[in-house]
């Protein structure tokens, strides 16, 4: 036990290691935080340019630039690159960087592992984006992969598969160390029920992320022996049923879109007390509530799967499922309202993403109740309806509270200042556009455009355009945030920042507490003082 | 702040005209031709008018506390932080509006699912790139594609703008054509993937899964011509499989069945018939451009990798009857075109594909060879 101790206080005195390698072979929570973050800014900007082909060439009906098939491409991979790529990556970036600072702790509880489950995650989405240059193309089954069409993919199935393996790994590696870190690192006095939440949707959000990691695993490990072996799980002719791999796959799918909201819930409610400068309403509830939906995304999977044909037992079922989400959903949205009510607010950039992503998110939401009845669902499903309601979900949602959370900790990461006019001039940009890129596409899908597909008949052509040119101007506008990323990591508008960054934020949690930048291991020694305020 | 506020009236604006401008704009579900799409599309409008209510009510609060409750105004934070009977009402009401909701929908799904006492059948079979039609009542029975002059514009860099032409992308050559007020059971199933079939003015869609059966129906109540498209990803063409329904009065489609029916005689009469070469060329050509050129591609190029290039194809420039076996019989994703053409169509894209593209053969096949070559390849051509 002693060598033990003597060798981990021999570690304190180590910063981190000199020159490139430092990074490869880092196991500082912060490093590999800055890593999953940096790299999921790159895939951002890879998995956008695809769909800036996929908006060039819907600009206006007839095919101009590229044919089907790679157009069938480009919206596959544009789906995997962002979700595996992007989204989830920089969730588990923030992890790293701000679990251990939240809770107290000098750092994440596996460190090697953390390591380990970064680079797996490089492996698997390098071998994803090795399949564009493939015999045969890269998959075109749409991110889905459903059976038996992505069994006609080219040369790219297996090391698609292997890529979804990789990932998986990388995931659940990711989702053990967070949960061995939240349960066994907390600072003295740091009860579950005082944990801020951002801490509390990411404990839920790993458990989600091992349960259901391995079963979309097994799902594509099931098309690799239907393909390779001779087995037929998805094939009727060898008494599978190609359904099947529907319902499975959406067992994951369902839960998985969650993995992409309920950080984004945490980020939410850590940044809005702050700049209302009063506690969150109903901290308790707020935890329930994300409980409660983490629950129910198990069991409402086959909402996906309205048209393809259940008994009328499981239609009912699974819509009246499916309503129920929005109870804990609205409460939510309920809570941010009453945490605003009666502040006194300010409207910093972080702040304006977090408003945005509360109104855009909840009309994510509404559509999702309407999609939730199954025989209004008969006509939304498989249409630009649906586009609609998952990027608004996804982009004005995750993707905007991703920016809010650059945004708000920035300052602590690197002790520089970002360009608040900069900053404003991108949120100002990245709302207008993000409405003229999605709202339209609710119209397009009520009048009929199937989603998935290249072209399209005329009638559809003015709200196209009009989207697409939305779309031309929210890329555009990321890049300022590269610039400002960028610019804030050298140094900044070069005002100092303070530990506590904004008014009054160490009330909130602990990363206010240590100066900015923190030092190398966060908390050496446990904090006394468990702020209160953020509940 | 005050932009934040009218961009956001302005959605709220937007999404309350959803219900009055739809007959000028195509911003709104269209209400359909049948009951059931009736009644789905009221509740569209039901839940949609909720969720416009609870919006106006939450975001209206947010906005003015957005407005009210900042720093710069001087407003002081108040610090309660939980109030338990306003949680419980929040909880509670959304519940009560879900349960209003799920009386209709639940209506609704049980009316749409009630495929009892129809009074004729007509079995859909998804396939890539096109429909298949079995009326199961009097066996009339044809496949359906995009129809020509849409498949010519869509073509990448085609030059042909796709606004000169008429309906595109949502004609096809051969329409379903069904009676109006009767109760019609389609039965769905595909051959190679996954297809759903979609025609939003009868109110639904549905998937035709390779080896299983799903059904549906639907009564039409106007005449007209509906159309749809295929909403599950298929492939490559995906976007190139739409769906025509003609409704008739029932006098005017029986005529049309019965000249159906004479089509099918006077098409067995010439298979029988002797056929020059030129003339199988010049109408293996146009089958060709329908059936396989979405694979095998207009110059007959292929796509490296995936589909085999038929200019001077070992198979096209080798034996006609091993050809002929082989498109009878089908392989891996080529399907088998036994059953999809006719033994005249089949006879003159064979003896195009060996005289054109490149290619100079130079023999051909009667149709009469190529059903002498059918029969006597059991199973070949057989669908099931
Ligand atoms: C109020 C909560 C929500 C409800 C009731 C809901 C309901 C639904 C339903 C019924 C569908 C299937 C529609 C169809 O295919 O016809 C769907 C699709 C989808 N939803 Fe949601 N949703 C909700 C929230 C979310 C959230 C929070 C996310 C992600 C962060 C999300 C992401 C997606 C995605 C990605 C799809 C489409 C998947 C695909 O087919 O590719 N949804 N949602
Ligand atoms: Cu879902
Ligand atoms: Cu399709």
């Amino acid at each position: 036990m002693s060598a033990v101790v003597a060798e981990h206080d021999d570690h304190h005195d180590h910063g981190p290691a000199k020159g490139l390698l430092r990074w490869v072979i880092t196991t500082n929570h912060k490093d590999i935080g800055t890593l999953y973050l940096l790299f999921a800014l790159a895939m951002f900007f890879v998995g956008g340019s695809m769909a800036m082909v996929i908006r060039a060439e819907l600009f206006e009906p007839g095919m101009q630039f590229v044919n089907p098939q790679f157009f069938n491409s480009m919206t596959t991979m544009h789906a995997l690159v962002m979700v595996f790529g992007a989204v989830m990556p920089a969730f588990v970036g923030l992890a790293n960087w701000m679990i251990p600072m939240m809770i107290g702790s000098p750092d994440m509880a596996l460190p090697r592992m953390n390591n380990m489950s970064f680079w797996l995650l490089v492996a698997g989405v390098l071998l994803l984006a090795s399949t564009l240059f493939m015999e045969g193309g890269a998959p075109a089954s749409g991110w889905t992969l459903y059976p038996p069409l992505v069994l006609q993919t080219g040369k790219a199935l297996p090391f698609a598969i292997f890529s979804v393996h990789l990932l998986g790994i990388s995931s659940i590696l990711g989702g053990i160390n967070i949960i061995a870190t939240i349960f066994n690192m907390r600072a003295p006095g740091m009860t579950l029920m005082k944990m801020p939440m951002f801490v509390w949707t990411w404990l839920i959000t790993a458990f989600l992320l091992i349960a259901i990691m391995p079963v979309f695993a097994g799902a594509v490990t099931m098309l690799l022996t239907d393909k390779f072996f001779h087995t037929s799980f998805f094939d009727a002719a060898g008494g599978g049923d190609p359904v099947l791999y529907q319902h499975i796959f959406w067992f994951f799918g369902h839960p998985e879109v969650y993995v992409m909201i309920l950080p984004t819930f945490g980020v939410a409610s850590t940044i809005i007390p702050v700049f209302a400068r009063k506690p969150l309403f109903g901290y308790s509830s707020m935890v329930y509530a994300t409980a409660a939906i983490a629950f129910l995304s198990f069991i409402v999977w086959a909402h996906h799967m309205f048209t393809v044909g259940m008994p009328i037992a499981g239609e009912l079922y699974f819509m009246y499922a499916t309503m129920l989400i929005a109870i804990p959903t609205g409460v939510k949205i309920f809570n941010w309202t009453a945490t605003m009510w009666k502040g006194s607010m300010t409207f910093e950039t972080p702040m304006l993403f977090s408003i945005a992503f509360v109104v855009l998110f909840t009309m994510g939401g509404f559509t999702g109740l309407m999609m939730a009845v199954a025989p209004a669902d008969f006509q939304y499903h498989d249409t630009y309806f649906i586009v609609a309601h998952f990027h608004y979900t996804l982009v004005p949602a995750s993707v905007f509270i991703l920016m809010a959370a650059g945004y708000f900790w920035l300052p602590k990461w690197t002790g520089h200042m970002y360009d608040e006019r900069i900053g404003q001039l991108h949120f100002w940009l990245s709302v207008v556009s993000v409405n003229i890129l999605f709202f339209p596409q609710h119209f397009l899908g009520l009048a009929g455009m199937p989603r998935r597909i290249p072209d399209y008949a005329v009638q559809f052509a003015d709200w196209n355009m009009i989207s697409s040119i939305g779309g031309f101007i929210f890329g555009a506008s990321q890049l300022l945030f590269l610039y400002i990323v960028i610019n804030t990591i050298k140094g900044g508008t070069g005002e100092k920042v303070t530990g506590e960054v904004w008014e009054d934020a160490a009330k909130h949690s602990l990363e206010w507490t240590l100066p900015s930048p923190p030092p190398y291991h966060s908390f050496t020694t446990p904090p006394t003082v468990i702020p209160t305020e953020h509940m | 702040m005050k932009k934040t506020k009218q961009l956001f009236a302005g959605l709220i604006l937007m999404a309350l005209g959803l219900g009055t401008a739809q007959a000028e704009y195509t911003l709104n579900l269209m209400k359909g031709a049948t009951k059931v799409s009736h009644d789905i599309y009221d509740l569209h409008m039901l839940i949609l008018w909720i969720c416009v209510f609870i919006g106006i009510g939450v975001f209206g609060t947010m906005f003015y506390s957005i407005y009210h409750h900042r720093k710069s105004r001087g407003h002081k934070a108040a610090q309660f932080h939980e109030n338990t009977t306003v949680e419980i009402i929040w909880t509670i009401i959304p519940t009560l509006i879900l349960i209003g909701m799920a009386i209709p929908a639940t209506k609704a799904m049980m009316e749409l699912d009630d495929v009892q006492e129809s009074e004729m059948s007509i079995k859909v079979t998804g396939h890539q790139w096109k429909w298949e039609y079995e009326y199961l009542d009097n066996g009339i029975h044809f496949f359906s594609s995009l129809d020509e002059a849409s498949n010519k514009a869509r073509q990448v860099g085609s030059g042909i703008d796709p606004f000169t032409v008429e309906n595109y992308l949502l004609e096809v050559d051969k329409p379903l054509v069904i009676p109006t007020k009767k109760k019609i059971r389609f039965v769905f199933t595909a051959k190679d993937v996954i297809h759903s079939w979609w025609v939003p003015d009868l109110g639904w869609k549905k998937d035709a899964n390779p080896g299983f059966i799903n059904e549906s129906w639907t009564s039409v109540d106007v005449p007209g011509t509906y159309r749809g498209q295929c909403t599950e990803l298929c492939g490559k063409d995906h976007g190139f499989m739409p769906i025509v329904v003609i409704a008739m009065n029932e006098p005017e489609y029986n005529a049309w069945v019965e000249k159906q029916k004479s089509a099918v005689a006077a098409e067995a009469g010439s298979a029988s018939k002797q056929w020059a070469k030129e003339e199988l060329i010049a109408k293996g050509k146009s089958v060709y451009e329908t059936n396989c050129s979405s694979c095998h591609m207009a110059d007959g190029a292929g796509l490296a990798g995936t589909f085999p290039a038929i200019k001077a194809s070992k198979v096209v420039t080798g034996d006609i009857n091993a050809q002929v076996k082989l498109m009878l019989d089908g392989k891996g994703m080529m399907p088998a075109f036994g059953k999809m053409l006719s033994p005249v169509d089949f006879a003159a894209v064979v003896t195009f594909t060996r005289n054109g593209l490149g290619n100079a053969v130079g023999d051909s096949i009667q149709p009469s060879a190529v059903q002498a070559l059918q029969s006597a390849t059991p199973g070949a051509g057989k669908n099931e």
